[in-house]
């Protein structure tokens, strides 16, 4: 089972800060994973809409959506950072 | 590597950048950035900043790591808070020392511009008019262009 963190905005909009999925072996990258989060449909469809506005880390480690993954992992999905 | 730190509480300016000088006779020049909680217009009643605990320490050590290359620098600090914090209050301490000014100029330039468009941390705004996430600035990934 791979960890999946939510933060900022896009954490509001789902209503969960973290959950466990177990990636099937049609789950490999990161795009993967946002295809699967999105057929759960309602807020999920809505938000992995555009990923244009959604970041990715896997592990702690920002990385592209092309991004392998496994159910190691820990991946995190949020809105472009705003800190400083 | 210096000190990098996310926490709740205020910093010390001055405090911070006497321990970067820690008696040492090697250091020519200390440049120190402190961004602080603007209210542009007068309707801020707060911000909240929110993290991703363990990413944005990692990300901050990558970044100074990254600035230690690039520049003879000495020592430096970073600190940066999260949660609540009011207008005016501080938010984000940077401090590089170097044996000349160039390299503590550039090098904290460098460690603001990566920083805010790395380290994980996310700004919301509540005002008198409601809360509202703020959004990230195209101009930010724009000043990345010169480094």
């Amino acid at each position: 089972m791979a960890d999946i963190l939510y933060f900022g905005a896009l954490k509001e909009q789902l209503g969960t800060a973290e959950e466990t999925v177990d990636l099937t072996s049609d789950i490999k990258t990161v795009q993967d994973l946002t295809v699967f989060l999105k057929k759960r449909g309602g807020a999920f469809e809505h938000a992995f809409e555009s990923s244009i506005f959604i970041r990715a880390a896997v592990n702690q480690t920002h990385a592209k959506f092309d991004a392998p993954i496994t159910n190691n992992d820990e991946i995190a999905f949020f809105p472009p950072v705003t800190g400083g | 590597m210096g000190k990098i730190t996310v926490q709740t509480d205020n910093f010390d300016i001055g405090a911070e950048i006497e321990k970067i000088r820690n008696n040492r006779v090697d250091i020519g020049a200390i440049v120190s950035f402190t961004g602080t909680v603007r209210d542009t217009v007068g309707d801020l009643d707060a911000m909240t900043l929110e993290h991703y605990p363990g990413m944005t320490e990692k990300e901050l050590e990558r970044i100074a790591a990254d600035a230690h290359k690039r520049w003879p620098i000495l020592d430096c600090t970073i600190i940066h808070r999260v949660g609540r914090m009011e207008p005016g209050e501080n938010i984000v301490l940077v401090i590089t020392a170097s044996p000349h000014r160039k390299a503590a100029f550039e090098s904290a330039e460098f460690l603001m511009d990566f920083l805010k468009t790395n380290a994980t941390i996310w700004k919301k705004e509540a005002t008198d008019k409601g809360d509202n996430w703020v959004a990230a600035k195209s101009s930010d990934d724009d000043a990345l262009n010169k480094w």
